[in-house]
């Protein structure tokens, strides 16, 4: 039950512009066990769609590196070549539900077939097996079977996200990275689709990443937490620790600018801006807006594990000490 | 064929207070914002600001209203004309609204920014929208929003576009821009954890109507209506026990506007509906508690 699926060590992946490369994803490496939820958690530009990006290679055409190991199920999918990728892991065993994607379906073709075309592409299934499949996927996600013969138009923007988790699913995959699924949704919209994902990850004892900036969101999935800033993740916890007090100044920070609706409590934010990924310093990349900034941030930390699922890129959690 | 898109809603705001408009999309919330604006003509009602009715009144009063009141838009970005450097987004306005004085002007614009904090001023002035971050491009927003010295500000979703931290930086400064200034403040929104901080009342709206109305913590610790019941319930705090619990959602969806349901609008997702009552007659507002209104048969 409790085995590594996803392995991912020292990935990096730089993008080419005029003005230097831009480390989006700098040398990160997180694990995630089978059946669990990661949710990363940063602020817009800190990396976390490009390392998703990086993860299932969805990549641009200017890439400035791309290096690293990313292990599923014990093998090194980073060695593969691209139509070896294509036809063992992208969308065969991970797969992804993009950002404001209830808007990408195509407006011409009926949603049952465009649900149904991974299952042709990956499964070399006929037309008439893939679509009957992509109704039971169809009826998994809550939309009856009769809307396969519908228009995206004619669903409403809540079941068009359904529709897409259905695309994400229908090959079966592994693995299904989420990229913000419910930003452009209503609230009660939202707790429908979240309702959704809790049930079938369990059913299906699938593995999430979500990708979003709404940490109260992220808290409804997450088994455990990595919080990225420019381009870096800071901390890696267990979501019971995490959202109870979370351990790296920046995590810490982030947590205080969340509203509560429950409970009174007083909202900060923090002053100044995440560094250019063009040219990050060379300190701790928080260290200009950290209130416990000392000598020792003047170097890059590593990342310190306090306990087996833990780590926290910051020198307060060295084992020494602060000097 | 009408789209009632605000239908038949009635409040009073006082000087210096904020109201939370809260609605999911389809709800009027905009469309309200945008009436009190006097950018629409309501199909019948009044709006009175500082005892004069906008809409009986001449041209020029209502060209002194929109003196008096400002908009703070959701999108900085797509708000900002991009080929205008900051000292001509703030003095356009003044341009229009008749201040020609060259020091005049410029003492208004060093004055905005300031208030905002885009600060030191002059490098901020001779500035491009898209040369600011995310959290810049909506202080110059609230800025151009101030520049006529209004007494009330509406400000439509002014943090969905942005991160956590710059969110509450923005709900700050439009907070302490109330307190100095005096300001009401129509706050609408679709984020309910945010009105808690930031709103003296909060003014709940489904499918175009007000269904409930009270002072924020009141309305937060003691909803009365169903819907806003519902609402309240799916809305998560961050909370590691959240993942292992399914949230209770009304079924269906808001109705059409074109055609809303007889009755309640919200009855066809009502869990304590009355057949014969909330299908047929439509509850008109009871003030339930003092200052404390819901539109909902429950409480005739």
């Amino acid at each position: 039950m409790n085995s590594s699926l996803l392995d991912v060590k020292d990935l990096y992946l730089y993008f080419r512009t005029k003005r230097g490369p831009v480390k989006a994803v700098d040398g990160i490496s997180f694990r995630i066990n089978r059946g669990d939820t990661l949710a990363l958690i940063g602020e817009s530009g800190c990396g976390k769609s490009s390392l998703a990006k990086a993860i299932i290679r969805l990549l641009p055409t200017n890439i400035d590196t791309y290096k690293g190991h990313v292990y599923l199920d014990g093998k090194d999918i980073m060695q593969l070549d691209e139509s070896k990728f294509g036809k063992l892991v992208r969308w065969v065993k991970i797969s992804m539900v993009t950002q404001a994607a209830q808007n990408s379906l195509n407006p011409v073709i009926k949603v049952g077939q465009q649900v149904a075309e991974p299952l042709m592409i990956h499964e070399q299934l006929d037309k008439k097996t893939a679509l009957n499949k992509a109704k039971e996927t169809l009826s998994l996600v809550g939309i009856s079977k009769a809307f396969a013969d519908r228009y995206p138009f004619e669903l409403s923007g809540g079941m068009r996200q359904r529709a897409i988790i259905a695309m994400a699913l229908t090959t079966n995959p592994e693995l299904v990275v989420l990229d913000e699924p419910t930003s452009a949704l209503d609230v009660l919209t939202q707790a429908g689709i979240m309702n959704l994902l809790k049930r079938i990850r369990k059913s299906l004892n699938l593995s999430f990443i979500l990708i979003t900036h709404d940490i109260a969101l992220s808290s409804e999935l997450a088994d455990k937490v990595a919080v990225m800033y420019a381009g870096q993740i800071v901390e890696f916890d267990d979501a019971d620790r995490f959202y109870r007090s979370a351990s790296h100044p920046y995590s810490a920070k982030l947590m205080t600018s969340v509203p509560t609706l429950r409970t009174d409590k007083k909202l900060e934010f923090i002053r100044g801006l995440p560094p250019s990924l063009i040219n990050p310093p060379a300190t701790c990349r928080f260290a200009p807006r950290c209130p416990y900034k000392h000598g020792r941030c003047s170097e890059d930390p590593p990342s310190f594990s306090l306990r087996s699922d833990q780590r926290i890129k910051c020198w307060l959690y060295s084992v020494e000490g602060v000097d | 064929m009408y789209v009632k898109a605000v239908d038949d809603v009635s409040f009073k705001l006082n000087k210096g207070e904020a109201v939370s408009l809260v609605g999911e999309s389809g709800s009027g919330k905009t469309t309200l914002g945008k009436t009190i604006l006097g950018l629409y003509k309501p199909t019948s009602g009044e709006i009175i600001f500082d005892g004069k009715e906008l809409w009986n009144s001449k041209s020029n009063d209502l060209m002194h209203y929109h003196q008096e009141t400002g908009l703070v838009q959701q999108d900085p970005f797509g708000a900002l004309p991009p080929f205008m450097s900051i000292q001509r987004v703030l003095t356009e306005p003044l341009a229009v609204h008749k201040i020609r004085s060259s020091s005049e002007k410029n003492e208004r614009v060093h004055k905005a920014l300031e208030e905002v904090r885009l600060t030191p001023v002059d490098d901020f002035v001779n500035k491009y929208p898209h040369m600011l971050s995310g959290g810049q491009q909506q202080r110059l927003v609230i800025a151009r929003a101030m520049i006529l010295d209004p007494k009330m500000i509406i400000a439509d979703e002014p943090v969905s576009m942005l991160d956590a931290s710059v969110r509450i930086e923005i709900l700050t400064l439009l907070k302490d821009l109330q307190d100095k200034h005096d300001l009401s403040v129509v706050y609408i929104t679709h984020d309910l954890s945010t009105t808690r901080y930031f709103s003296e009342w909060i003014f709940i709206m489904y499918a175009g109507k007000i269904v409930e109305k009270a002072r924020t913590k009141e309305l937060l610790r003691n909803s009365l209506h169903p819907y806003t019941q519902a609402l309240l319930k799916t809305i998560p705090d961050p909370d590691p026990d959240n993942r292992f619990k399914p949230r209770d959602i009304p079924p269906g969806e808001p109705p059409n506007l074109v055609n809303p349901p007889e009755g309640c609008r919200f009855h066809p997702r009502c869990i304590y509906a009355m057949a014969g009552m909330c299908n047929q007659k439509e509850p008109p507002e009871f003030e339930v508690e003092k200052d404390h209104f819901a539109s909902c048969w429950l409480y005739g």
